[in-house]
């Protein structure tokens, strides 16, 4: 039994199957969210250091974790899009760009409201923030790229050079971000050497960054839907489509 | 395949020489910005000379990469790039020429013309020579990747900005090791490992920012 490997790597195909996928993922996100909130809220001890206020992690970890996933998983789509030709994976790429410049800022934001009560500041040039900072950059430099070219084809192979291009700078960025900071300041902050943390905290942060990802994964899949619709809107199945659904499409 | 890349070289050579305010207007940048951060900050020596590496180097970035529109702007309106494009010569080696042609006309002047800033700045003599070998070894690496972000922006709407966004993220870390270098040798340590890093920065970009650079134009052209 040979199987087709590209049977849903066309829109008109993977258009119904996202539609079927998207519930799925909203009601894993929802309950992996509800358990995940109430571990982090109520059964997750106070720390004794840093009061309640280090529960804002659950929350900044995950999208933190999220925010670096998100871009390697679309250079991933990029280089698919490059390699193959194919639409679909470009598409998926445009797609997860923007949740991952929204995770990026919440990781920040998150980042900076924590660091206000424990640090006494609301941002410090600590190499991991900064890279976060320019991860956004990179993200924000993507999105505009796509939407300052009109012809479709063109904006998805652009920016599925300038993802792939990103992505092997990120971990030289990373590195030089990481030498300048200990060149310059010292070690001031260091948390890496934060007390080892309590197996009910990482259950809760586990937790939420699986609801993380369950909603990046239905948000993007809405979002591809969007594009697919927009993208093939004079293709036959498109057409069809908005005649079953009566206008409602 | 020698000759076409002399040619290539030449021809952007002489075309930079013909049009030679676009040169100037490049090292006038960098002189007035340059010359506002003492302006804005005060006179005193020893901050002045604290702040020198990293401001002469945004300074010296923010001048190339205001220039790196023009890199194919001129060959894409007038389709002498198609006929690049087009050429039995490899892309990537055109494209390296190009690049070349655009550092002897950006770099180059703003590396020679940064020690005399530096002295405004009241840096030290070795902190002035180790600022014209950072700027020597690092900025071939800004024409390099800047060349990739002028390649995807080309006939885009609001290039200029758009450069800015794709480009500066990725310089990064060339301003990093570049400026400290020469802060290293104001506090009298060895620049030695930063401007190996800035070395290796600017041999890896030679490598693979051609190659990007050309599928970025035909990506663009086509």
């Amino acid at each position: 039994m040979s199987i087709n490997w590209f049977k849903y790597s066309s829109p008109q195909t993977f258009y119904p199957l996202a539609g079927k996928m998207i519930p799925w993922f909203v009601w894993l996100a929802t309950i992996f969210a509800i358990a995940g909130l109430y571990i982090s809220f109520a059964v997750a001890p106070t720390d004794f250091q840093q009061g309640e206020a280090y529960r804002i992690i659950f929350v900044h970890v995950p999208a933190a974790w999220m925010s670096m996933v998100i871009y390697i998983v679309m250079a991933g789509w990029a280089a698919l899009g490059l390699a193959l030709n194919a639409r679909l994976s470009a598409m998926m790429a445009q797609a997860l760009a923007p949740t991952g410049a929204i995770f990026t800022l919440l990781a920040l934001v998150t980042g900076s409201l924590w660091g206000k009560p424990m640090w006494g500041a609301w941002w410090v040039w600590d190499a991991r923030l900064t890279s976060e900072l320019i991860l956004l950059f990179l993200y924000l430099g993507f999105i505009a790229l796509q939407a300052s070219i009109d012809d479709p084809r063109r904006a998805d192979r652009a920016g599925a050079l300038l993802a792939l291009v990103g992505v092997v700078n990120v971990p030289i960025i990373y590195f030089s971000v990481k030498w300048w900071n200990t060149l310059h300041q010292g070690s001031s902050i260091n948390m890496g050497a934060a007390p080892k943390m309590a197996a009910t905290m990482l259950m809760g942060m586990l937790l939420m960054a699986l609801a993380f990802w369950m909603y990046t994964v239905a948000v993007a899949l809405m979002r591809v839907r969007c594009i697919m619709l927009e993208r093939e809107r004079s293709s036959d199945w498109v057409k069809e489509l908005s005649v079953t659904a009566g206008g409602k499409l | 395949m020698n000759g076409a890349w002399m040619t290539v070289l030449k021809r952007d050579l002489l075309l930079a020489f013909r049009r030679r305010s676009d040169v100037a207007t490049t090292l006038f940048f960098f002189l007035i910005v340059s010359s506002l951060f003492p302006l804005g900050i005060g006179p005193e020596p020893t901050v002045l000379s604290s702040i020198a590496p990293g401001v002469l180097w945004v300074a010296a970035l923010l001048a190339g990469m205001l220039s790196l529109t023009r890199l194919f702007a001129a060959d894409f309106a007038d389709g002498s790039l198609e006929q690049m494009l087009l050429a039995p010569q490899p892309l990537t080696l055109l494209v390296t020429a190009k690049v070349l042609a655009h550092w002897l006309v950006c770099g180059l002047p703003v590396v020679l013309l940064a020690p005399l800033i530096g002295l405004q700045y009241a840096l030290p003599n070795d902190a002035l020579f180790v600022l014209i070998i950072s700027l020597l070894l690092g900025t071939p690496a800004l024409s390099l990747i800047g060349a990739i972000g002028a390649a995807l922006t080309l006939g885009v709407r609001g290039s200029g900005l758009l450069v800015a966004l794709l480009v500066l993220p990725l310089y990064i870390p060339v301003l990093i090791f570049g400026a400290g270098a020469v802060a290293a040798s104001q506090h009298g340590m060895s620049a030695q490992a930063h401007l190996s890093l800035l070395a290796a920065c600017s041999l890896l970009a030679l490598v693979l920012a051609p190659l990007a650079t050309a599928a970025a134009l035909r990506i663009s052209v086509e």
